[in-house]
């Protein structure tokens, strides 16, 4: 039988000639990514020997600019080892701030073929550029910038072949709640996407459900390449690479083909993302208090796009928040110059600077005790936005800003029509 | 080995559901704090008071996609809570990593949670994977450790290893 991407993928990054479900490799780490939670003093191990200073990309963005004498402490620690080992690719607060999954998209660091890691869960949100990104922990961060390498296990692989178009008004975003409510977990495997709709979704349309995927429990998530990623990547890099392709007759576990045309508007319920997503009708009504776009899976300048689409000459209801978070400060450049920022405004949303922010329930945006939000971010898990009292609905940026301007959750699909 | 892992663990049983994600192992709140201030959080938000309960040595058999969520080190507060050995039905790869790193004894046993129910005795043998409830006589074989991630566990977690190199302080 023939090989998935993601086994071949591993096998050349290990110098194996195959990889098989079950294996345990050790690949070389072609891109290492250290956030700021990293060095906090409650995980910082101090690093004496770093493997190779050009593999490594230091972001600030969990907690930005600094929300806590201890994040303001990280920060400086980690400055201190950018300035140390003479690491380049350096985001710090400011101009080239960002949340690293969207940096790693905008600045080409995903290459094609490659093994990236970095210890935000989120990480797989790089497979969309045809690589093995996966989230690790601090631990495993420190030994694969200490040494060049990590170990994975190798996993079996389902394959969901996308077919049809997304009717307007809806998203990736309800793609993924779709799979999720349709086939629930897949512990210790591997995802591949590929098929035919492909080429009709945005890079950042894809990344929303690579991001996601971290929720399937996945070990990897993959897309098949098409000329739409490669040229998006070239654009921003001048690295070579080399895209995979799944053999022919892969050996998958399971083949599932989705029809975008089927997929309308879902809301997850409080506290888990799998199984647990109704129809937009269902819940449509609910009290809101606050409503959120942003996060490495909904940070987009598509996505504050479609917000501002929305929230155009409107204002959202009273007695609620709306709070918008760019991914990154070249995105909320960009949705200034196209005016989304301006009508965001103007509609009363709140845009913060880019960040992961009410996303982790770290920085701001939290939420008291009872309040209840709509998000369009990564994770609706009990206490995730504050306390553990508040509910926390999870849909796309399209829900979540009709959402805000009704004051109750609601559908987007009229302001598509 | 350093003489701190154990391959026979024997322990009180507290058995938890499926979808226990790390925001309920080791809360944003808790994140701040010292880290031995950390493992008094543990399922606060879903088993409020629940760590308070929990013995030196006890055993946490959980349902499926145990550990699903952030990078967050939550098997760390686990194995400062006392915990000897986690079993669950399927275990988050991430937090699988983490656990090993952080030289916390956690094996994925599908049927785990089939097996006891709270309050029980389990007897494991780890390397070999074997799981039994002496009480109800029922046995289960679980998914063994592969060799490779067995020896980082054995080592005291990765932060030994990369020590011992001097690669890290």
């Amino acid at each position: 039988m023939g090989v998935t991407a993601i086994e071949k993928i591993l096998a050349r990054n290990s110098g194996l000639a195959r990889v098989r479900p079950g294996d345990i490799v050790t690949t070389k780490v072609e891109t290492a990514i250290l956030f700021d939670n990293n060095f906090m003093e409650t995980s910082w191990r101090e690093i004496l020997h770093v493997h190779d200073p050009a593999k490594i990309v230091v972001v600030f963005d969990h907690r930005t600019p600094a929300s806590h004498v201890l994040s303001a402490k990280a920060h400086q620690t980690g400055r201190a080892f950018v300035k140390q080992f003479g690491v380049e690719r350096f985001h710090d607060i400011g101009f080239q701030q960002g949340i690293s999954r969207a940096l790693v998209a905008d600045h080409g660091y995903g290459l094609p073929g490659t093994v990236l890691l970095c210890s935000d869960s989120h990480t797989c949100s790089a497979g969309v550029f045809n690589l093995a990104a996966r989230g690790v922990g601090a631990p495993d961060m420190t030994y694969a910038v200490a040494k060049g390498e990590t170990w994975f296990r190798v996993g079996e692989t389902i394959r969901y072949d996308l077919c049809g178009a997304l009717r307007p008004g809806v998203s990736a975003k309800d793609v993924f709640l779709h799979l999720a409510n349709t086939h629930g977990d897949h512990a210790t495997m591997n995802v591949e996407y590929g098929g035919p709709a492909l080429g009709g979704l945005s890079m950042n349309a894809r990344r929303t459900i690579s991001t996601m995927s971290a929720e399937l429990s996945v070990e990897f998530a993959t897309f098949e390449p098409d000329q739409i990623m490669i040229d998006h990547v070239q654009a921003r890099t001048d690295a070579p690479f080399e895209p995979v392709w799944p053999g022919t007759n892969a050996d998958y576990a399971d083949k599932r083909v989705i029809d975008l045309n089927l997929i309308e508007p879902l809301v997850a319920l409080p506290d888990a993302v799998l199984n647990n997503a109704r129809v937009v009708g269902d819940v449509a009504g609910t009290d809101i208090d606050q409503a959120f776009i942003g996060s490495c899976a909904n940070g987009s300048l598509d996505d504050l796009a479609v917000a501002a689409r929305v929230l155009a000459g409107r204002r959202v209801a009273d007695g609620t928040r709306l709070v918008v978070t760019p991914a990154t400060q070249s995105i909320y450049r960009a949705a200034m110059a196209e005016g989304y920022i301006q009508t965001i405004v103007e509609a009363g949303g709140v845009v913060t600077n880019a960040t992961c922010g009410a996303c982790g329930g770290g920085s701001m945006g939290l939420l008291g005790p009872g309040e209840i939000c709509i998000t369009a971010s990564t994770r609706n898990f009990k206490g995730r936005m504050g306390d553990a009292a508040a509910r926390i609905y999870m849909a796309s940026p399209a829900t979540v800003a009709a959402s805000a301007i009704a004051g109750v959750i609601a559908s987007p699909m009229d302001y598509f029509t | 080995m350093n003489g701190l892992f154990n391959d026979q663990i024997s322990g009180r049983v507290w058995v938890v559901g499926d979808d226990i994600n790390t925001d309920l192992i080791l809360p944003i709140q808790a994140y701040y704090l010292p880290v031995e201030q950390q493992p008094a959080w543990v399922f606060s938000a879903n088993r409020p008071g629940w760590s308070g309960d929990v013995g030196q040595g006890d055993i946490l058999v959980a349902g499926r996609i145990f550990g699903v969520g952030s990078s967050r080190p939550a098997a760390r507060s686990l194995k400062n809570l006392g915990l000897a050995c986690l079993l669950a039905d399927s275990i988050n790869g991430l937090f699988y990593r983490n656990a090993i790193n952080f030289a916390f004894p956690a094996l994925e046993a599908p049927g785990a949670t089939a097996l006891f129910k709270e309050g029980d005795r389990a007897e494991i043998s780890f390397e070999a994977a074997r799981i039994a409830n002496p009480a109800s006589g029922k046995t289960l074989d679980g998914v063994p450790m592969p060799a490779q991630l067995l020896a980082i566990l054995q080592a005291g977690g990765i932060y030994s290893l990369l020590q011992s190199e001097n690669l890290i302080r």
